[in-house]
C-alpha cells in the first residue's frame, strides 16, 4: 500500500481548492485525472475535507490517503492537496505563495466578497502558480509581476467604506480637537 | 441576475455571491457582446470570468454552445487589454476539451508567443501546448526550442513545463529538445533550473547511464533551487534502490550532505529519503533522525507533522534509533493538531518502555474521539503491536479497546479493534474471558454483519472450552432472535459447537436448536436440522468431523469437481477425496502501516496459488489423466542468482505421479533458446515417463517446461528421492537490439542443482480447529509411537521449527508457539497424506542437554504411519 519511495516527478500538486465558510466551492482545480474524476466525487471530497478541517486551524491534515495543507482567512479556506508521500513543505510553499499573492491583489481584504469581486485575478494567480500539477512559481513577488493585476482602485466594499468612515471620523476628531484648543486658548487669553 | 459593476446593488448584500444565481444560458446570451465593435474590455472580461466560474462549478456545456462561445471569444484577441488577453488564454485551456476546432486560435497564440510582450509569451505557450497534438507540434517545434532557451525565465519555464506535459503524448518529438533543456538547466533562475531538471529526467529515466551522468553533473555543480534539490534527492535514492548501491556510494554521500542544506524542505526530503532506504543501519539513520528531532520543535505545524510521521516510520523498523527523540515526542503529545499528537503517541508506544504505557494510553484516550478514523486505526495498530511486545499489559489494553469499541466509528476502525482483541485473546490465554465478554457485549449492538459472524465463529471455537460456557449461550441465542439471516446462521453453528463439546449443555442446546428449525430462512433452518441430527447421535467422531472441523477442501475446486460430476453422471457417489484440498493461507507477520493511502482497488476474491496451478496443468493434455492436483510446493531455486539462465522448480504432487514444473528465464539478450527440456536422473525407483519442452525462450521472457514422473507403486514407503537435473536446449544467437535470431543454432546443455523430493511433498497441510476432537475421530487403530533424541538442536523453538518444515504439516491449537521459560512442550500437527488419508502427529518435546522427542502418529492408513516414523528416524 504505502509505496516506500516516490517516483521522481515534477507533478507535485494533486488539487487546489478555495471554499467559503459553508464549504461551498469557489474555485477548484484537480490536476490528476485519476483522482476523483467526476464532479460528484470531487465535491464529496471537498465536503469531507471541509468538515474535518474548518473547526480547528491545524495547517495540515491527512484524509482519504491524501496529505492536505490548508489555511483560513475570515470566511475563506484555502487547500492544497498532495499524495501521502509528498514532501509536506513543498505543498506548504505552494499554499503560502497562493495566499500571499492573493492577499496582495485583494489589497489585504482576503474575504469571500472581495475574492468573488476579483475572481479573474484569482484564476490568473492560481494559473501562474501551478500548471497541470507542476509548481510553476513559488515566489509571490514573481507571481504578482506576471499576473499584473490589482483589485479595483476604489471598490466600495464594506471594509473600504468602513476605512473611509474611520478616516473621515479621524479627520473630524482632529478638527474638533483643534477647535477645542482654539477655544481653550481664546478663553485663557 | 446581479450585476457586479452595479455599485448600488452591491451594498445591499455584502455576504451574497455575485455568481450565485448565474444561469448558463443567460451568460452565453451575454457573450454575444464579444462581437460588438469597439470591444468593451471590462464587460467582456466579466463575462469570460463568469464562463470560467461556471465551468469550475461543474456546469455542463454542450459541444455546440461551447464552440459558439469559443469562436466568439477569439474576436477578443483584437483588444490589447492585458487582463482580458490573459483570461482568453485561460478560457482556451478550460474549453480545450469541450469545444470543437480549438486549433483555430493557433496562429493568434503563436503570434503572442513570439511577440514582444513578455507578459503574454509564457501563458501563450502554455495555452498553445494545451490545444496542440503530435502532428501540429512539429509545426511549432522551432518556436518551442527557441522558447526553452529564452532568456526571460517565465517563457523558458512555461516552455519546459509544457514540454513535460507533452512527453506523454509525443515523446519522440520532445526527445529532440534535450540539448535545449540541458542549456536551460544551467540557467540562473531557480524555477527554470527545476523545470529543466524535471524534463531532462523524464526524457532519460529509462537510460540508467544517462541518469547517472546527469546526477553526477548536477550534484557537483550545485543548484540554487530547493525544489531541484528535492528532485535530485528523489532521483538519487531511486537509482540507489535500483542498483542496490551500497551506502558508501557517492549518491548516498550526496543525500547525506543535503541534510546540511540551508533550506528545511531539502533537509526534510533528504532525511525522509534516508529513512525510506531499505536495509539502512542505525548508524546511517542517526544523522537523519537528529534533523527530524530538531523539526519536532518547529513552530510550523506542517514541519512537525512531517517530522513525526517520518519518525513513526523509523520506529517500526528501528525503535532504538528513535529513543533519543522521546523527550521531543513527549512535548508533541499535547499538540493542538491531533494528527501530530496521535503520531507522536503511537511512535512513543513503539519506542517507550513498558512503564510508560499506562500513562500514554491515558493521554490518548483523552482525545481519541477527536481524531479521524484513519488515525484511530493507526492507534489500534500501535496497541496491537504493543500487546505482542508487552503481553503483561493486556488488561490495560483490553480496557482501552473495549472503550473504543463502544464509541462511534466506521467499519475499518471497528474491524481493526476486533482483530486486535482477537489477537490478544490468542496470545494470552488469561485474557480470554475478559476479551470474549467485551466481544459479546459488542455484538449485542453491532451493525456490521461481517464482524458479528466473525465474533460468533470465535465464540463457538473458544467459548465451549472456558470454565463457564453456559454464559455465552444467552448472547448467541439473542442473535438468533434479533439479527439478519447471515448472523443467525452463524449463531446456529456456534450453538452446535457448545452442544457437541459440553454434555451438560446438550439438552438445552437441543431445545434451542429445535426453535431454530422454525426459522424463516432456508440456510438457518438447514443448519439447525443438520446439527440437530448430528448432535442427537451423541458420537464423538461425528461431532469432530461435522461440527468442529468442517470441510477442508478448496471451494473453487469443489465447485469444479461437482460441476464435472453433474456433466458425467455415474453410478458411483461423488467422492469428496477427489477434490483438491484448500491450502492453508500462510499467515505473514502483519506489517504495520502508518497512515497510508487506503487502497481504492476493490478486493478481488483471491484464488489460491494451487487453484491457479491446477488450471494451468489441466490445460496440458498429457496431464489430464492424472486426477486432481494434491499439492504444489514452494518454488525451489535450481540456479544461483545472477547466472545466464535462472531456473526454479515447483513440485506438483498427484495421487500416483509428480509433475515438475521448471520456470526458466533466459538472461542473455544475444540468445534465443528453443526446445528447452530439463532432463532428470532419479536416484530411487522413480520413473520419468514424459518431458514437455518449452518451445522457445526469448530474452527475459519466462517460460515453463515440465517433466512427468511416476511414483513407485510397489513400495509406498519410498517417499524421498534425489534427482540430478540438466537443462538441454537449442541455442540460436541473435542480435541483442532487434532480437532477430540467426538461421541455424547448436545444441547445448547446462547443469542445474539437484532436486530433492521429501516426505513434505506428499503431505498437504490442513488446519484442524479442534485438534483433540480430530485425534479422537481418527482413533488409535494405527497408532504408533517412538522416541528420538535430537542432539544437534539447542532450543525448543528450533526443534518445533525443524519438525514443522520437515514434515510440512499444519501446526494446530497454536502449538507452534513455545511459551517462554518452559522445558517441555507439546506440538500438534495435522495433514493429509497423498491419497487422502488424514495424518495427525503429536510430538512431546523435552529440553535437557539436547531435545528429546516422543512422536505419536495416528492415521486412517497404516503405511502412512510407517512412512512418517521412518522418515523422522
Amino acid at each position: 500500500m504505502d509505496s516506500t519511495s516516490l517516483e521522481p516527478s515534477l507533478y507535485t500538486v494533486k488539487a487546489v481548492f478555495i471554499l467559503d465558510n459553508d464549504g461551498n466551492r469557489l474555485l477548484s482545480k484537480y490536476y490528476d485525472p485519476e483522482l476523483y474524476p467526476s464532479m460528484k466525487e470531487q465535491k464529496n471530497f471537498e465536503r469531507n475535507v471541509f468538515n474535518k478541517t474548518h473547526k480547528a486551524d491545524n495547517e495540515i491534515a491527512f484524509l482519504e490517503g491524501m496529505t492536505i495543507v490548508y489555511k483560513s482567512s475570515i470566511d475563506l479556506f484555502f487547500y492544497v492537496v498532495g499524495s501521502a508521500q509528498e514532501n509536506e513543505l513543498m505543498l506548504m510553499s505552494v499554499l503560502n505563495c497562493m495566499f500571499e499573492s492573493l492577499t496582495h491583489i485583494l489589497r489585504k481584504n482576503v474575504e469571500r466578497r472581495c475574492l468573488l469581486d476579483n475572481m479573474e485575478g484569482v484564476f490568473l494567480v492560481v494559473d501562474e502558480i501551478i500548471d497541470g500539477g507542476v509548481i510553476l512559481e513559488s515566489d509571490p513577488l514573481q507571481v504578482l509581476q506576471k499576473v499584473n493585476y490589482r483589485a479595483d482602485e476604489n471598490p466600495l466594499t464594506e471594509q473600504s467604506v468602513a476605512q473611509h468612515l474611520t478616516e473621515k471620523l479621524a479627520l473630524t476628531t482632529n478638527v474638533l480637537q483643534s477647535a477645542k484648543e482654539q477655544i481653550k486658548w481664546s478663553i485663557l487669553k | 441576475m446581479i450585476k457586479k459593476f452595479d455599485k448600488k446593488d452591491e451594498e445591499s448584500g455584502s455576504g451574497s455571491n455575485p455568481f450565485q444565481h448565474l444561469e448558463k444560458s443567460a451568460v452565453l446570451q451575454e457573450a454575444r457582446i464579444f462581437n460588438e465593435t469597439p470591444i468593451n474590455p471590462r464587460r467582456c472580461l466579466h463575462i469570460l470570468t463568469k464562463i470560467i466560474y461556471l465551468l469550475n462549478q461543474g456546469e455542463h456545456f454542450g459541444t455546440t454552445e461551447a464552440t459558439e462561445a469559443f469562436f466568439a471569444m477569439t474576436r477578443l484577441f483584437q483588444s490589447n487589454d492585458q487582463t482580458l488577453r490573459r483570461m482568453c488564454y485561460l478560457t482556451i485551456k478550460e474549453m480545450a476539451n469541450i469545444s470543437e476546432d480549438v486549433i483555430i486560435v493557433t496562429s493568434s497564440l503563436t503570434k503572442d508567443m513570439t511577440g514582444k510582450e513578455d507578459v503574454y509569451r509564457g501563458p501563450a505557450i502554455r495555452a498553445l501546448c494545451r490545444i496542440t497534438d503530435t502532428t501540429m507540434l512539429q509545426a511549432i517545434e522551432r518556436y518551442m526550442k527557441q522558447a526553452i532557451v529564452d532568456k526571460v525565465p517565465s517563457v523558458s519555464s512555461s516552455a519546459l513545463v509544457s514540454s513535460l506535459h507533452m512527453v506523454k503524448m509525443s515523446y519522440d518529438v520532445v526527445k529532440r529538445w534535450v540539448n535545449e533543456a540541458q542549456e536551460a538547466a544551467s540557467s540562473d533562475n531557480i524555477m527554470v533550473q527545476y523545470h529543466a531538471l524535471g524534463l531532462l529526467y523524464h526524457l532519460r529515466k529509462n537510460d540508467r547511464l544517462a541518469v547517472t551522468k546527469m546526477l553526477n553533473k548536477f550534484t557537483k555543480s550545485g543548484l540554487k533551487s530547493p525544489f531541484a534539490y528535492c528532485m535530485l534527492i528523489r532521483i538519487a535514492s531511486k537509482l540507489l534502490d535500483e542498483t542496490e548501491g551500497g551506502h558508501d556510494s557517492p549518491l548516498f554521500d550526496f543525500i547525506e550532505s543535503c541534510l546540511r542544506n540551508k533550506n528545511e524542505m531539502v533537509v526534510y526530503e533528504a532525511a525522509s529519503a534516508i529513512v525510506h532506504m531499505p536495509n539502512c543501519t542505525a548508524r546511517e539513520l542517526a544523522p537523519a533522525v537528529s534533523v527530524l528531532q530538531l523539526f519536532c520543535s518547529s513552530p510550523k505545524a506542517a514541519l512537525r507533522y512531517a517530522a513525526v510521521r517520518t519518525l513513526n516510520k523509523v520506529a517500526m523498523k528501528h525503535p532504538s534509533a528513535v529513543t533519543a527523540c522521546n523527550l521531543d515526542l513527549e512535548n508533541l503529545i499535547t499538540d493542538s493538531n491531533r494528527s501530530i499528537a496521535t503520531l507522536a503517541i503511537t511512535t512513543l508506544l513503539k519506542t517507550g518502555s513498558e512503564s510508560s504505557v499506562d500513562r500514554l494510553m491515558k493521554q490518548i484516550s483523552s482525545f481519541v474521539s477527536e481524531i479521524s478514523d484513519e488515525f484511530k486505526v493507526v492507534v489500534v495498530q500501535a496497541i496491537s503491536a504493543l500487546c505482542q511486545k508487552y503481553p503483561r499489559k493486556h488488561s490495560v489494553m483490553m480496557n482501552f479497546l473495549s472503550n473504543m469499541l463502544r464509541d462511534d466509528g466506521g467499519f475499518e476502525y471497528k474491524r481493526a479493534i476486533v482483530d486486535c482483541i482477537i489477537s490478544i485473546i490468542e496470545e494470552n490465554p488469561e485474557s480470554k474471558e475478559t476479551g470474549l465478554a467485551h466481544l459479546c457485549e459488542f455484538i449485542e449492538d453491532c451493525e456490521h454483519t461481517v464482524l458479528a459472524t466473525k465474533i460468533l465463529h470465535l465464540l463457538g471455537k473458544e467459548g465451549p472450552r472456558t470454565p463457564q460456557p453456559s454464559k455465552y449461550i444467552r448472547f448467541i441465542f439473542n442473535r438468533v432472535v434479533l439479527e439478519s439471516e447471515a448472523v443467525r446462521a452463524a449463531a446456529v453453528s456456534a450453538l452446535a459447537k457448545f452442544g457437541a463439546q459440553n454434555d451438560d449443555l446438550l439438552p438445552s442446546v437441543l431445545v434451542l436448536m429445535q426453535r431454530c428449525m422454525m426459522d424463516s430462512d432456508d440456510e438457518v433452518r438447514d443448519r439447525a436440522t443438520f446439527y440437530m441430527n448430528v448432535l442427537q447421535q451423541k458420537q464423538k467422531a461425528l461431532n469432530a468431523a461435522y461440527i468442529f472441523n468442517g470441510l477442508s477442501v478448496s471451494i473453487p475446486g469443489l465447485e469444479k469437481s461437482l460441476h464435472q460430476y453433474t456433466l458425467e453422471p455415474s453410478e458411483k457417489p461423488f467422492d469428496m477425496k477427489s477434490v483438491p484440498l484448500a491450502t492453508t493461507p500462510i499467515t505473514e507477520p502483519k506489517t504495520e502501516i502508518a497512515p497510508v493511502a487506503t487502497s481504492k482497488l476493490p478486493e478481488k476474491l483471491a484464488r489460491s496459488r494451487q487453484d491457479i496451478y491446477q488450471e494451468q496443468l489441466a490445460a496440458i493434455p498429457e496431464f489430464q489423466s492424472l486426477g486432481p492436483l494434491f499439492k504444489s510446493s514452494e518454488p525451489v531455486q535450481l540456479t544461483e542468482a545472477e547466472t545466464e539462465y535462472v531456473v526454479r522448480c515447483v513440485k506438483h504432487t498427484f495421487a500416483r505421479h509428480m509433475v515438475f514444473q521448471f520456470d526458466c528465464t533466459n538472461t542473455l539478450n544475444d540468445q534465443l533458446l528453443q526446445k528447452v527440456v530439463v532432463q532428470m536422473e532419479p536416484s530411487e525407483a522413480y520413473e520419468v515417463i514424459h518431458y514437455i519442452p518449452a518451445p522457445s525462450l526469448p530474452y527475459s521472457q519466462p517460460g515453463s517446461c515440465y517433466s512427468l514422473v511416476r511414483l513407485p507403486d510397489d513400495d509406498p514407503t519410498a517417499v524421498s528421492c534425489t534427482f540430478s537435473c540438466t537443462m538441454k536446449y537449442l541455442v540460436r544467437d541473435c542480435d541483442p537490439n532487434t532480437g532477430e535470431p540467426d538461421d541455424d543454432g547448436y545444441d547445448d546443455e547446462y547443469v542445474l542443482e539437484d532436486l530433492e523430493v521429501t516426505v513434505a511433498d506428499h503431505i498437504q497441510k490442513i488446519l484442524k480447529p479442534n485438534f483433540g476432537a480430530a485425534w479422537d475421530e481418527v482413533g488409535d487403530e494405527f497408532e504408533k509411537e517412538e522416541t528420538f533424541a535430537l542432539a544437534s538442536v539447542r532450543t525448543l523453538d528450533e526443534a518445533v521449527g525443524n519438525i514443522i518444515s520437515f514434515l510440512g504439516m499444519q501446526p494446530c491449537e497454536r502449538s507452534d508457539k513455545v511459551p517462554e521459560n518452559k522445558n517441555s512442550h507439546v506440538l500438534f500437527l495435522a495433514g493429509v497424506f497423498r491419497g487422502g488419508h488424514d495424518v495427525l502427529v503429536r510430538a512431546r518435546l523435552a529440553l535437557a542437554d539436547g531435545v528429546t522427542m516422543q512422536v505419536t502418529v495416528r492415521s486412517s492408513e497404516e503405511t502412512v504411519v510407517d512412512v512418517i516414523l521412518a522418515s523422522v528416524g
